[in-house]
């Protein structure tokens, strides 16, 4: 796939407004006092104000405002489930039926803000203290950025070669693609934050070190690697994780198979079935556990998979990858389940049915299970865990160690970008806080 | 089927929707299509000495993304040649002659050139004359036009000239650039006027460039003042239209001019005593197609009505205005808002404090009527919120139903009837204002005035 190809293949799925058909749109708004969108918002960003910037022509006020509440107004304008969020909660539904599309009129103002130079006023003033942030991606982006709108130094550590967690790595490629992710970091960079990539905390500097040279240390190092799948054939050749092949196709060599099955039923292995889709493989199937009603995907997105054209077999629990002749995976064994018991997240579990063996050809199975929780990397340190994520303060985002505060995936086992912003910026407030009356 | 046809101070017409004079009656070719089109009658561009124009020559007032609710021009009188004005007068009169043709006319304060112009239409076939007293920009500059309007003497003098020698009705188009326009409607009533055509324009500047600093429209890097028409003038031409047609001073035949888009406009002139009306913006806007609706609406309208003709319901508006001290203080009505239509865009809530009496209220859900605005929004910003991630959790979003907590309440024993919130609502028949009994009778401030002299 060439460049060229690979971007047409992935065009975007929510194009930008031209400007004057989001001036049009602006001006459909109601401007709703105590804004249902607004409140719906995980960040409360002023919607109405915002919109009736973009009608006014302020644009660069609009995007203030926005980046006022979220600092990565960008990257949530292009992927957040708006349907069950500001979208979802505008009162034009009750009206002509047409809500205003908030999540695009917010990307008109943040393209406006970037064109125009992205220029963020610096706040004055530095306090004598510092935080270090472990992990790039959004929650640990918007702490750093409220940091230092409280005048407190942050040094941001990452692993990876590249700021931006799954903005950059792991968001569907149709709807955010690495550049606009990066664009979002160099402008938290030009906040004065510092990033430390390619320093993965744990090996190339320990927690003891952080803490002695730091005031407090923000955790937000999201997720791990998908779950394994626990099952014979599982390290075959063509078996792939969700979160890595979507990593590589983004920001490595987009490849896949001819014959896919992704095995899950969340909004990851959409992304990873509508991926394989758009890089060409014929057939693309979701084996997930339970029905079709169960199914943890967003609605939308599994609308859009079906548009695809991605083939969805329920109630199928994987019990085998099988190898073919030349040892790769060929071929996905699977039984038939039932809904049993209702389990804890108050779903019935699927309780397989024996003798209902099938097969599901393939040559290649993404695993989209679910990440694995990262609570070993700080262990030992009097942070308290629940179910493998830290338990964290909602409102101020500190853990059982006061001196650490956390937010984002691994604190809430894996939500939307806007919620690890929310908490995020939180966090920072809340460190701030902390450091003012302890610090 | 209503009849439109119109009989207007002795001009007879298909129906009382003319082309006032301007841009859309500058030549004959344009007044045909505009008959083709349906027009009852046009009202020829101004005739006098030709001119030369400046370029631009319009500005308009933009809102909300819609355009042109006010329109701002600087263009003069006609720029053709008398005699062609003339030879299309009577070509259009011989191809149209069931239509109404009127001349407007504007030439310099001299008897003999007012004598001049009034024979030379009238030869050429014109209907009636409408005098151009009006006109607030350029030509007031050289003594005519608004100038002329604007001095009584001046006015009654002209006219007087004018009925000297007219075989044809005289109209007189005031202009509204003046304390009271009742004042200059007597002096054309006294210099013999058979009716009066108002508004003319307003005088305007539609607005600054604010990139170039220079106030629209912009001829070479200045600007002067022109005349504003359109939408936006519609109350202030019906006001005036109000007050000259209640003055018995005044009592002649009106052609109502000013914001005429549509047929409810027109309505709205011929029930404050207009018998024709007269439009401009709305066919430079829309062309003159636009004229398909206006009667069709009149039409239906006035069979929804009973009304056979214009004359059915000419006027009857006329007595429904008064002094504000002839009205009734004991007259008393209070916002009622049906919640099943409520959509929860709390505009009402956020008027009524901020911009009325505050006596709406967030409170059905919270019982809390004391919280002010700023307060309610500081809770739903401070609230900590999540994607809704689970099947429930996005059902129990169901955007059809309003939450119970947006749905405002009235205090209806503070509510002063104001009808702010009612007309801030967007949904129509949500927010009612309803009459309630308060057991007294009719009492006006000038009777309770009379009754308790030193209250």
């Amino acid at each position: 796939m060439t460049p060229e190809e690979f971007a047409g293949a992935f065009a975007e799925i929510h194009p930008a407004f031209e400007p004057q058909a989001a001036a049009i749109e602006a001006n459909r708004c109601l401007n709703c006092f105590d804004a249902p969108c607004t409140a719906a918002c995980p960040t409360h960003i002023d919607v109405p104000r915002f919109i009736k910037k973009i009608a006014s022509g302020n644009l660069r006020g609009s995007a203030l405002t926005i980046l006022d509440a979220n600092i990565l107004g960008l990257s949530c304008s292009r992927v957040c489930p708006v349907d069950v969020l500001c979208e979802g909660a505008c009162v034009m539904h009750r009206y002509n039926k047409r809500p205003i599309e908030i999540g695009r009129l917010q990307r008109r103002a943040m393209d406006a803000f970037y064109s125009a130079g992205a220029d963020l006023a610096v706040p004055p003033g530095a306090s004598a203290k510092s935080v270090a942030c472990i992990g790039a991606g959004p929650a640990s982006l918007a702490c750093a950025a409220e940091l230092r709108m409280q005048g407190i130094a942050a040094t941001v550590f990452e692993a990876r070669p590249m700021a931006g967690g799954l903005n950059t790595y792991g968001v569907a490629e149709y709807k955010l693609r690495p550049p606009d992710s990066l664009r979002e970091v160099a402008l938290v960079r030009s906040l004065g934050v510092a990033f430390r990539n390619g320093v993965s905390v744990g090996a190339d500097i320990t927690l003891e070190a952080l803490e002695s040279g730091y005031d407090a240390i923000f955790v937000g190092i999201g997720l791990g690697p998908t779950e394994s799948i626990g099952i014979p054939g599982e390290d075959l050749d063509g078996v792939v994780d969700a979160v890595r092949f979507i990593a590589e196709y983004k920001t490595g060599t987009p490849k896949i198979g001819n014959r896919v099955v992704v095995v899950g039923g969340g909004n990851t292995a959409i992304d990873a079935a509508v991926a394989s889709r758009l890089l060409g493989a014929e057939q693309v199937t979701i084996a997930y556990r339970r029905d079709e009603n169960a199914m943890p995907a967003f609605a939308f997105e599994y609308e859009h998979a079906k548009q695809q054209g991605i083939r969805f077999v329920w109630q199928a629990l994987p019990t085998a990858i099988v190898a073919g002749k030349d040892g790769r995976a060929a071929s996905l064994q699977c039984l038939r389940t039932t809904p049993g018991q209702p389990d804890a997240s108050g779903r019935r579990h699927p309780e397989p049915i024996a003798g209902s063996e099938f097969t599901i050809a393939c040559d290649t199975v993404v695993v989209a299970l679910g990440q694995t929780k990262l609570f070993r990397l700080l262990e030992g340190r009097g942070i308290e865990f629940s179910a493998g994520c830290v338990r964290a303060n909602r409102a101020t985002g500190q853990t059982a160690n006061r001196k650490y505060f956390a937010a984002g995936d691994c604190v809430n086992g894996g939500g939307e970008v806007v919620d690890a912003v929310a908490d995020g910026k939180r966090a920072g407030r809340g460190i701030a806080e902390w450091l003012g009356q302890h610090g | 089927m209503a009849d439109l046809t119109t009989n207007f101070i002795g001009i007879r017409c298909p129906n009382p929707f003319w082309l006032a004079s301007g841009p859309p009656a500058n030549c004959g070719e344009q007044v045909m299509r505009a008959f083709d089109a349906g027009w009852g009658g046009a009202v020829w561009k101004t005739i006098g000495d030709p001119i030369v124009n400046v370029s631009s020559r319009y500005s308009s007032v933009d809102w909300a993304g819609h355009r042109m609710m006010g329109l701002n021009n600087i263009e003069l009188i006609t720029d053709r040649p008398l005699d062609v004005n003339l030879r299309e007068i009577t070509e259009v009169k011989k191809r149209y002659p069931r239509h109404a043709v009127v001349a407007s006319l504007m030439v310099e304060s001299k008897r003999e050139a007012w004598h001049t112009i009034v024979k030379q239409v009238e030869d050429a076939g014109a209907d009636g004359l409408e005098l151009n007293f009006g006109c607030p920009h350029g030509m007031s500059e050289r003594g005519m036009g608004s100038a002329v309007g604007q001095v009584p003497e001046y006015a009654t003098m002209i006219t007087e000239w004018v009925k000297e020698v007219a075989r044809t009705p005289v109209l007189v188009k005031l202009t509204p650039n003046i304390s009271d326009i009742r004042v200059a409607a007597r002096a054309a009533r006294k210099g013999g006027a058979d009716g009066l055509s108002a508004i003319n324009t307003i005088n305007s500047i539609t607005g600054v460039d604010l990139d170039t600093f220079t106030p629209r429209p912009d001829v070479g890097g200045m600007s002067s003042h022109g005349g504003y028409c359109g939408p936006a003038v519609k109350p202030i031409a019906l006001h005036m239209i109000q007050q000259i047609a209640s003055d018995p001073d005044v009592r002649l035949p009106l052609s109502g001019i000013g914001g005429i888009g549509g047929w409810q406009d027109a309505a709205e002139f011929i029930l404050l005593g207009s018998g024709t009306v007269q439009v401009c913006t709305a066919a430079m806007h829309y062309g003159f197609r636009i004229i398909e609706d206006m009667i069709d609406g009149l039409s239906n309208w006035m069979d929804s009505k009973g009304f056979a003709t214009i004359d059915d319901f000419r006027g009857k508006s006329i007595s429904r205005v008064t002094e504000w001290k002839h009205l009734d203080l004991n007259y008393k009505i209070v916002a009622r808002i049906h919640e099943d239509k409520c959509i929860g865009c709390d505009l009402c809530y956020i008027a009524c404090w901020d911009g009325a009496h505050q006596c709406i209220h967030l409170d059905r859900v919270s019982g809390d009527h004391h919280q002010i605005p700023a307060e309610i929004e500081q809770r739903s910003r401070m609230s900590i919120v999540s994607t809704p991630v689970t099947k429930a959790a996005q059902l129990a979003l169901n955007p059809t139903k309003t939450p119970l907590a947006r749905i405002p309440r009235v205090d209806e024993d503070e509510c002063v009837g104001c009808n702010l919130c009612w007309l801030v609502c967007p949904v129509d028949g949500c927010i009612t204002m309803e009459q309630v009994q308060t057991g007294l009778g009719k009492q006006s401030w000038e009777q309770r005035s009379a009754a308790s002299p030193g209250g």
